[in-house]
């Protein structure tokens, strides 16, 4: 048995009483940045807490110690082995993660985003052709009742100017509703990505299909100006992002697939989780633009807005958003990798 | 703990530093988890209603700019609120604050602004189908009680007893101690009782005040008559003392030393 415990206890106390101020204040302020003496002081107290926590797991009879000692040295431990990641918020710049992070996660995670985009292709030319080869499939496929009717007819309607002001004192709501529907999906998406990523192709899947059904519909009914000026504008935006969620599941499951690494699944998704978050920032954020523009301007038609305007708004989008994903951060990148 | 589906779940976890020193963390149940959750549901929707009170003043202004406020408002404090306490309360949500629930990283180290974002983000399948069956399944079915959005984001939910600093004054050292003018008494109590008895008594000690009047008489009893038949004790050393103090002075000298027999330090 120990001797002396209560001597032990009383010459130790202060000594853990002063690394548990420090860790208390660290623990009440995320963003603090310690001086150099205090963490001095503070792996100093740390490893003597650790030696007096080592010297105490060969008594037995003396939990009470033992386990305040224990908490201690598992909060010190959290804060001296942390490493610098930890505290990493402190010295975020959303500058830097908007121009150089995303996008530089976008390209390193390439592979998963062409899987989507082929999925959803894939599923599009399903949509298409089934509605092209049956027009009955139209009432399975399409989701919202007002695009069930007449092509030809909704056009008409929207150009004689009948449902101009059916938005008017709602955009904000709807757009609020666009945005949180459209993030909620996204994530949905991402998650689903820990079914080793079946569910995630099967929604990606199934929104192309819904997709291809729409521009097959109004293709065939020769409306196509309408159809690219009433989807260009936010859908330029909007698919991408649900494809960067798509992306973000499908590293989730390479993670837990592990094909190829030689890591175990611990390892593995925490190499992966960062980029996770990381793209579903980046679509949440698009989401947010999607939903802004789809209330405000895609709902209006020619002779209002006319088409050419829309279409060239979604190709500028579009073209921003292809050198933003393909180029943007490149130099910084690679100058932070040199 | 081995369940009744043959997988080994874990009550604690136990993590080496390289200082050598282990220490360990109680895992939450998935019951505890579920009533933190319902307890910060309930945080939500009544801070929520509070919000939607001052939102709705909008309305004068623009009902359109007050509705789109209220959408938008209550997606980010549903996402937002875990998210922004488990990361400023590092580990902690109100609701987890009040059950003595913590999040941590699985390692043992300190949490990190993804681990935090990714498993609140990955309840929108631990939530599925209704009433987060998924992610309560898959905490059962976890050794370490894990959901879908702890495994990802590799994060543990423990429960943290209260751990007050130790008080040396417990053994009352500084009262006359009888047993101190009998070292043959001492030594043969020291090689008769075991870690695991003296460990008991010194727990009674410790949490005395917490039991009934009835019961801490019974105990101190019980454990004045087991360390009384261990040996012989001169005349003198057991007279007019109560068997609490007895069992204080037992412990005393198992556990300490004194520059002098008898002497308080």
């Amino acid at each position: 048995m120990i001797v002396n415990l209560d001597q032990f206890i009383e010459a130790e106390r202060p000594k853990w009483e002063r690394l548990d101020k420090i860790l208390n204040r660290l623990a009440n302020d995320p963003w603090r940045k310690l001086p150099l003496e205090e963490v001095r002081e503070m792996e100093h107290l740390y490893q003597r807490a650790s030696a007096d926590l080592a010297r105490l797991a060969t008594f037995s009879a003396e939990p009470e110690t033992r386990a305040y000692l224990e908490n201690l040295v598992a909060r010190g431990y959290a804060e001296i082995h942390g490493g610098a990641g930890g505290r990493s918020v402190a010295h975020w710049r959303p500058g830097k993660w908007f121009s150089v992070t995303l996008p530089g996660v976008f390209r390193k995670r390439i592979r998963a985003f062409w899987f989507a985009l082929a999925l959803m292709l894939g599923g599009a030319v399903f949509g298409g052709f089934a509605v092209a080869l049956d027009p009955e499939a139209k009432q399975v496929l399409m989701p919202f009742s007002h695009l069930l009717g007449d092509p030809a007819e909704r056009v008409a309607k929207e150009e004689a100017g009948a449902d101009y002001n059916r938005l008017d004192g709602s955009k904000g709501t709807f757009a609020g509703y666009l945005m949180t529907h459209n993030i909620r999906v996204t994530l949905l998406v991402m998650a689903l990505g820990m079914t080793w990523g079946a569910g995630t192709l099967v929604l990606l899947f199934y929104n192309g299909v819904i997709l291809g059904a729409v521009v097959a519909d109004y293709v065939l009914a020769g409306q196509t100006t309408f159809l690219f000026g009433w989807l260009l504008p936010h859908g330029m935006i909007e698919i991408p992002a649900i494809l960067v969620g798509g992306q973000a599941g499908f590293v989730l499951a390479g993670a837990l697939i592990g094909r190829g690494q030689n890591k175990g699944l611990a390892m593995r998704l925490r190499a992966a989780a960062p980029d996770v978050v990381t793209l579903c920032a980046g679509a949440a954020l698009m989401l947010v633009w999607a939903g802004v523009v789809e209330a405000f301007i895609s709902q209006y038609h020619a002779p209002v807005l006319p088409y050419w305007i829309k279409i060239a708004f979604g190709v500028i989008e579009g073209a921003v958003l292809l050198w933003y994903f393909g180029f943007c951060g490149r130099k910084r990148e690679g100058d932070e990798n040199q | 703990m081995s369940g009744a589906n043959g997988i080994e779940r874990l009550d604690t976890i136990r993590v080496r530093t390289p200082e050598g020193a282990v220490f360990s963390h109680r895992l939450a149940s998935p019951v505890m988890r579920m009533l933190a959750l319902l307890a910060d549901w309930m945080i939500v929707s009544a801070g929520w209603g509070i919000v939607s009170v001052a939102i709705s003043l909008l309305a004068l202004v623009s009902v359109d700019a007050m509705r789109a406020v209220s959408v938008i408002g209550y997606f980010v404090v549903s996402q937002g609120y875990s998210i922004f306490f488990e990361w400023r309360w590092r580990g902690l949500t109100p609701g987890k604050r009040m059950l003595r629930l913590r999040v941590i990283d699985e390692r043992g180290l300190r949490l990190s602004l993804w681990q935090v974002v990714l498993r609140n983000l990955l309840r929108a399948i631990d939530a599925l189908p209704l009433g987060y069956f998924a992610g309560g399944a898959t905490a059962l079915l976890s050794r370490r009680c894990q959901r879908l959005g702890d495994l990802a984001a590799g994060t543990l939910v423990i429960w943290e007893a209260p751990e007050p600093a130790p008080d040396p004054a417990l053994l009352g050292s500084e009262k006359y101690n009888t047993l101190r003018g009998h070292a043959p008494v001492v030594a043969r109590l020291r090689q008769a009782v075991s870690p695991g008895e003296a460990r008991v008594a010194w727990l009674a000690l410790a949490r005395r005040d917490k039991l009934d009047d009835a019961a801490r008489v019974e105990l101190f009893a019980d454990l004045a008559d087991h360390f009384k038949s261990l040996t012989d004790f001169p005349e003198g050393v057991t007279d007019g003392v109560s068997n609490e103090q007895f069992v204080r002075n037992v412990v005393d000298v198992l556990f300490v030393e004194r520059r002098s027999s008898g002497a308080a330090r």
